[in-house]
């Protein structure tokens, strides 16, 4: 058995330091050690996207990240862009949309698609399903999810964000 | 609080010294973690279950992109994410460049790395097909020395290449693309990002209105990348006007049978080879690749 090692990163702009096991992914330690449960948790193979977050800036699979690799690392989760506001826009277009019905997938989602729209400031439909083809959603059929991320990405051009 | 990979000793590496001399130490125990979107999946899985996981992704050596001589050098820590905006890789390795969308997902590719996929060799994984048909060269080195291997001497079969229990692929040489180097990569899955049920990663030479240099490596098909090399003779030499495309296609029956898959016939894989070998040439005639 391998002896705890101690990470310290920052969640959410909070700086955190633990002790993990080597075999603790990324999404299992911020759900458990530190009891954010935004990240959700699918199929633990890289597949679903239920688990997506940011990992210094960048989007990554945290079911597929150990916990272990993010030391000095940046870490952010749908409740850290929640708090901010940094997605209020895109959080609201999905209510207004019924872009979520169980729920399940929608932190994933939200994140998922705060990439394409930082990249790609008014992405084509066929743009948006390509970028969100690595997340599952087993309710909407997706049409109401490509809605609201494609009128946030016309609002926020229009508002010359 | 959940476990799911079995218990392993994490070591972070920052140097090749760091990586020779924990490989030297436990060979076959260890395992190295690139980008991680295939070992992860396999320890949380249990599929995988080394004693000890080196992590390589702070080894400044393994990284980069650059022309060196007549080949474009890709550091095997390079993310996908990483050679999909790379103008080097666009201009000297088209192939490369148009194959890294046919990869998982943006995810994925923001994490996953060439080294990575050409060491796992998976058969339906697309840079190892690639790799082939550009005679790309891996460079891997260990405490004992540095050496060279050619594509065709690296992949041997399944999850299995010639890269030793103690050494590590530091780089990829691809011979650069010349003016007349025409390339296609396409593949045919159930859904955009599953593993394919057949792909192709093809190139040639068109010179003076004939195509030339042909190479055909197919993927999801065999064990490893198959070279399809009756029907790249047969479409050697052949002038592009009037291509005879169906030659081509015939002959890749003629010499090789591929290996049904859990969803996918033989006689299915075969028909999506001549589907995908219809494209390219069809491509490569028109000049559009």
């Amino acid at each position: 058995m391998a002896a705890p090692t101690m990470v310290t990163l920052t969640v959410n702009g909070e700086p955190v330091s633990r002790a993990v096991e080597p075999r603790l992914t990324l999404a299992d330690f911020l759900r458990d050690a530190l009891g954010l449960k935004g990240t959700h948790v699918g199929c633990e193979h890289g597949v679903c996207g239920a688990c997506t977050l940011r990992l210094d800036g960048v989007m990554v699979r945290g079911c597929l990240t150990l916990a272990v690799q993010c030391e000095g690392a940046a870490v952010e989760t749908i409740e850290g862009v929640t708090e901010s506001g940094a997605l209020k826009d895109l959080q609201e277009e999905f209510v207004a949309r019924n872009a979520l019905q169980c729920g399940y997938c929608t932190p994933g989602m939200l994140m998922s698609a705060a990439e394409l729209l930082d990249r790609r400031p008014v992405p084509s439909r066929a743009e948006i399903r390509e970028h969100l083809s690595g997340n599952y959603c087993r309710c909407t059929g997706y049409q109401s999810i490509v809605d609201a991320v494609e009128t946030t990405a016309r609002k926020r051009a229009g508002a010359g964000r | 609080m959940r476990l799911k990979p079995r218990a392993f000793e994490y070591i972070k590496a920052t140097s090749l010294q760091d990586v020779f001399s924990v490989l030297d130490r436990h060979g076959d125990e260890a395992k190295i973690l690139a980008g991680g979107q295939s070992l992860v999946p396999a320890l949380n899985m249990r599929l995988a279950a080394p004693e000890i996981v080196v992590d390589v992704n702070a080894v400044e050596a393994l990284r980069g992109i650059a022309v060196v001589g007549d080949s474009l050098r890709i550091g095997a820590m390079s993310r996908y994410v990483e050679i999909a905006a790379s103008e080097l890789v666009a201009r000297h390795a088209p192939l490369i460049a148009s194959a890294i969308p046919f990869i998982a997902h943006a995810a994925i590719r923001n994490r996953g790395t060439f080294g990575g996929s050409l060491c796992n060799a998976d058969p339906a994984s697309e840079l190892p097909a690639c790799a082939l048909a550009l005679r790309a060269v891996f460079n891997l080195a260990g405490s004992a020395g540095e050496r060279a291997v050619a594509a065709e001497d690296f992949f041997l079969g399944t999850y299995t290449t010639a890269l030793e229990p103690t050494e590590v692929l530091t780089s990829v040489d691809i011979p650069l693309a010349m003016d007349g180097t025409v390339s296609y990569f396409d593949e045919v899955a159930r859904r955009r990002g599953d593993y394919a049920m057949a792909g192709l990663a093809a190139c040639a030479e068109r010179r003076g209105g004939t195509l030339a240099d042909v190479r055909l490596v197919f993927f999801a098909v065999s064990d490893m990348p198959h070279l399809a090399a009756g029907a790249m003779a047969a479409a050697d030499g052949q002038a592009v006007a009037g291509l005879d495309i169906e030659a081509v296609c015939a002959a890749l029956g003629a010499d090789f049978t591929p290996q049904e898959d859990l969803t996918t016939s033989a006689a299915t894989k075969l028909q999506l080879m001549k589907v995908l070998t219809r494209r390219a040439l069809t491509a490569f005639a028109g000049g559009e690749a």
